[in-house]
C-alpha cells in the first residue's frame, strides 16, 4: 500500500492541522510515513504545501515524485491547481471552493473552477459553509479532510480518533465540532 | 520501543536531550529554528534545567556552547547555514582549542534558498576547520548520529559538525527513541589549563596536533557504520550519494538496487579509501550531492582526465538547487514520471505582510517621507520587513546579511549619498546592528536608522527578541544623542505625524534613530490566546 498526498493552501489556513490528523492516524495504523512541510518566509500569506507519504513499507524520499500523488487536498481552489504536476492520472483532487484572495491579480473564480473540473476525479465543496453548519467557521480545513477521507487508505474511525487526540487539549466542545466537520465533509462526498 | 513522529530538527533535539545534553544554544534561522523550540517545550529539558535560552546571535551561541564544553558538559549549538558564517571565528578556532565536554554544531543548509540569501554548503566548513561532519540521510539517522557525534567529539576532543538540509529538517517521520536516556556529565575542567589559550606559540602546537588527529578521524570515517558500500554484479555505473541524496536514489532504484554499486556517505572527512574502491570497480561514476559538488570536485581534480564522472559539474545534475526524485531519475537515465501542467490561470502568490502588520504602516510613512529625494536611499536587512522590497512598496534597495543595513548606509553616506537610511528589525539590530551603530556614532555619520520594532523575531515564527524594551537604552548607551532617538507608533492614524518625524530626522546631519514600535500581529494573537487560556 502506498498513499501519496499533497496538502495545500495559503499560509495560515490550517493545512498543518490536517497534516497532524493524518499523521496521528498513520501512527495508530502503524504505517511508515514522511511528511514534509514549508516553514519560514512562505508562511506569510504565500502558497504553502505539505507532502504526505504513507506506506506499509519504508518511505525514502521526503518529497513525492511528479505524477505520483494519489490525492491533492486543498483548502483553496486556485492552490489546488498549482500542484497538478504531482497528481497521478488516476489521482483525486479535493478542494474548497472558497477563494483566499490576497493578491491583486486573483483570477475570476469560474475560470479556476473550470480548470478544476477538467481533472477527471475532482470534488469541489464549500467547506466554509459546511463548517459553519457544523458549528465553527474555523473547521473548514477538517471538512475538506472529511471530503478527502474516502481516498485516504486508512479507516475513517482512525481519523476520528486522531481528531480526538489532537483537539482534546482544547476541550470537548472543540472535539465535537471538528468530528462533526469531518463527518459532514465525508457525507458530502457520499451524497 | 518508544516511537514518536518528529521533524528532523525535533529528532536532533530529542536525541540531544536523550544523550545527556546540558546546554542548547542558538539564534533562530530557517530551517534550524525548531531544534531550540523543541527543547524549550520539552518537559524533560525543563526538569533537568537544560540551558535553553536564545542567544543574541550565532557567534555568541557558539562561544557559550564552547564555554559549557570547557566546563566538561555536553553542549549543542544550532543555526542556519549563513549563521555559521557569523559563528565561523569561534567554530574554526574551537577546532584548534578542541573541546572538553562533547560539542555538536548543527548547521541547517537551505539548498534552493527556500528562506535564505544563498545555498552555501556547510560541509566546506567541516573540511576548512578540520572538523568531522555527519550528514544524515533521514530523520532516524539524525537521531542516532547525535549520540555518536557526542562520543566522537569527546574521543577526539573536537567539535563535530552536524549538517542537515531543509527537506530533512522540516519533514516528519517516525523515530525509534532510546529507552534509557544518558545522564548529564558532571562539571569537570580540562586537564590542560592552557587548552583554550590560543597564543601563537600554543596555537602552533595545537594546530599540529589537530592535523595529526584529523588523520585518525579519516580512519574513523572509513570504518564508520554511516558510510556503507553495497556492491553489485553489474558495474557499468557506480553511484556515490551524500546525505539525503541517498533517499532520492533509493526512491528511484528501490527494488532494482542490486543493479548498482552504491557508496552511501554520511560521515566525513571523506572516506577516501571507499571512494577509491568504488571508482576502481566501476566503469563510470555518478555523484549525487545535496549541495555543492565537493566530492565531485575532489574526484575530478584539476586534470579531470580519469574515469568518466557524472554529477553537478558535467550537467548530469543541475549545478544549483536541491535534488529531487525527478532530477535523480534523469541523471540515472530513467524515465521521469510526470503529471499535468499548471494551468495558466494560476497566479503567483508571493509572501506578503500580514493584515495589520506594523512594518507595512512604517513603510507607507517612510515612502512618503523619502519621496522628495528620489529612489535609492533605503538600505535594509533580514526579516519580515525585507518584503518591503516587493510591490506595492518597492521601498528598499538591499538585503545582504544580518546588520548590513546600518553599515552599508554608513559607507554610502561616506560616499556622499544623502539621505542615507537604514531599516532594520529589533532582533536583527541586537544580532549584528549594534556594532555598526557604534561605528556610525564614532564617525558621526549622517544616517537615519529606522528600527522597525515588533518586539519579536517575527520571520522565524515569533521567538523572544533580545531587544524588547531595551532599544532606546541601547542606542543611548552606544552614544546616539537622546534628542535624536525618536519613538513612533506605526499606525495609519499616526501617519502624518510619523512622516513629519522621519523628514526631520532625514535632514539631521548626524546619527538619528527612529524606533517604529508596534507588536507583531502574529505574536499579539498568540499572546492574547495564551493569556486567555491562563485566565
Amino acid at each position: 500500500m502506498k498513499n501519496d498526498i499533497i496538502l495545500c493552501g495559503v499560509g495560515g489556513q490550517g493545512i498543518l492541522s490536517i497534516a497532524a490528523v493524518i499523521g496521528l492516524a498513520a501512527v495508530e495504523n502503524r504505517l511508515f510515513l514522511k511528511q514534509s512541510e514549508v516553514h519560514g518566509m512562505s508562511q506569510r500569506g504565500g502558497d504553502v504545501q505539505s507532502h504526505f507519504r504513507l506506506s506499509d513499507n519504508h518511505v525514502y524520499s521526503d518529497i513525492i515524485p511528479y505524477g505520483q500523488a494519489d490525492l491533492i487536498i486543498s483548502v483553496e481552489p486556485m492552490e489546488s491547481l498549482r500542484y497538478l504536476p504531482w497528481l497521478s492520472k488516476k489521482g483525486w483532487l479535493v478542494t474548497n471552493s472558497n477563494p483566499f484572495n490576497n493578491i491583486p491579480d486573483y483570477p475570476p473564480l469560474d475560470e479556476i473552477l473550470t480548470e478544476i473540473r477538467k481533472i477527471k476525479n475532482n470534488i469541489i465543496l464549500d467547506a466554509d459553509a459546511t463548517a459553519k453548519e457544523a458549528g465553527s467557521v474555523r473547521a473548514g480545513n477538517i471538512v475538506i479532510l472529511g471530503a478527502a477521507s474516502p481516498f485516504i487508505e486508512m479507516s475513517f474511525s482512525s481519523l476520528e480518533n486522531a481528531i480526538r487526540k489532537l483537539f482534546t487539549r482544547k476541550g470537548e466542545e472543540i472535539v465535537e465540532v471538528n468530528l462533526k466537520a469531518l463527518r459532514a465533509g465525508k457525507s458530502f462526498v457520499n451524497q | 520501543m518508544k516511537n514518536r513522529l518528529l521533524l528532523g530538527d525535533e529528532a536532533i533535539a530529542q536525541a540531544a536531550i536523550d544523550a545527556g545534553l546540558s546546554g542548547m544554544y542558538a539564534y533562530p534561522g530557517t530551517p534550524s529554528t525548531e531544534i531550540m523550540e523543541y527543547i524549550q517545550l520539552s518537559g524533560v529539558a525543563a526538569g533537568r534545567n537544560i540551558h535553553r535560552e536564545w542567544s543574541a546571535n550565532e557567534k555568541t551561541a557558539m562561544e557559550a556552547a564552547l564555554g559549557m564544553s570547557y566546563a566538561g558538559k555536553r553542549a549543542m549549538v544550532a543555526m542556519k547555514h549563513v549563521g555559521l558564517n557569523v559563528a565561523a571565528d569561534g567554530f574554526i578556532n574551537a577546532a584548534i582549542t578542541g573541546v572538553n565536554g562533547g560539542l555538536i554544531v548543527v548547521s541547517a543548509d537551505d539548498p534552493s534558498m527556500h528562506s535564505s540569501q544563498n545555498e552555501q554548503d556547510s560541509r566546506f566548513y567541516g573540511k576548512f576547520a578540520l572538523v568531522p561532519c555527519f550528514e544524515p540521510s533521514d530523520q532516524q539517522e539524525a537521531y542516532d548520529m547525535v549520540f555518536d557525534a557526542f562520543e566522537l567529539s569527546e574521543k577526539y576532543k573536537t567539535p563535530v559538525l552536524l549538517r542537515i538540509t531543509t527537506r530533512l529538517a522540516h519533514s516528519r517521520a517516525g523515530i525509534i527513541m532510546k529507552e534509557h536516556p544518558e545522564p548529564e556529565k558532571k562539571l569537570k575542567l580540562p586537564s590542560d589549563p592552557l587548552q583554550f589559550v590560543l597564543l601563537p606559540a600554543i596555537a602552533r602546537k595545537k594546530y599540529k596536533a589537530l592535523l595529526t588527529s584529523y588523520e585518525s578521524l579519516k580512519y574513523d570515517a572509513r570504518i564508520s557504520k554511516y558510510n556503507s558500500f553495497n556492491d553489485a554484479k553489474k558495474r557499468d555505473i557506480g553511484i556515490i550519494t551524500c546525505g539525503i541524496a541517498y533517499n532520492y536514489l533509493m526512491e528511484n532504484i528501490g527494488s532494482s538496487s542490486k543493479n548498482y554499486p552504491v557508496l552511501k556517505i554520511t560521515a566525513y572527512p571523506f572516506p577516501t579509501d571507499l571512494i577509491r574502491d568504488i571508482t576502481a570497480r566501476c566503469s563510470e561514476i555518478l555523484i549525487l550531492e545535496e549541495g555543492y559538488p565537493i566530492i565531485e570536485e575532489s574526484l575530478r581534480g584539476f586534470l579531470d582526465d580519469g574515469k568518466k564522472i557524472h554529477g553537478r559539474l558535467n550537467g548530469a545534475v543541475p549545478r544549483d538547487g536541491e535534488l529531487n526524485p525527478a532530477l535523480v531519475a534523469k541523471a540515472l537515465g530513467m524515465q521521469v514520471s510526470t503529471g499535468g501542467k499548471v494551468p495558466v490561470v494560476v497566479r503567483n502568490r508571493p509572501p506578503s505582510f500580514c493584515k495589520g502588520c506594523g512594518h507595512a504602516d512604517m513603510f507607507t510613512a517612510l515612502l512618503e517621507a523619502v519621496k522628495p529625494y528620489g529612489p535609492g536611499h533605503v538600505f535594509s536587512d533580514i526579516g519580515c520587513y525585507t518584503l518591503g522590497a516587493l510591490p506595492p512598496y518597492n521601498a528598499i534597495i538591499s538585503c545582504v546579511d544580518m546588520g548590513a543595513s546600518i553599515t552599508m548606509a554608513i559607507g554610502a553616506a561616506d560616499a556622499g549619498l544623502f539621505p542615507s537610511i537604514a531599516v532594520i528589525g529589533d532582533s536583527t539590530f541586537t544580532h549584528s546592528g549594534m556594532t555598526g551603530l557604534l561605528d556610525a556614532v564614532t564617525n558621526n555619520s549622517p544616517i537615519t536608522i529606522i528600527i522597525s520594532d515588533n518586539s519579536t523575531t517575527g520571520m522565524t515564527g515569533g521567538q523572544k527578541s533580545k531587544a524588547t524594551g531595551r532599544i532606546e537604552q541601547i542606542c543611548a548607551g552606544i552614544g546616539v544623542e537622546r534628542e535624536h532617538i525618536k519613538v513612533i507608533v506605526p499606525l495609519r492614524k499616526n501617519h502624518e505625524e510619523n512622516v513629519c518625524i522621519l523628514k526631520e530626522e532625514f535632514e539631521y546631519k548626524g546619527v538619528s534613530i527612529v524606533i517604529a514600535s508596534r507588536e507583531c500581529i502574529q505574536t499579539a494573537i498568540r499572546r492574547k490566546k495564551a493569556e486567555a487560556s491562563n485566565e
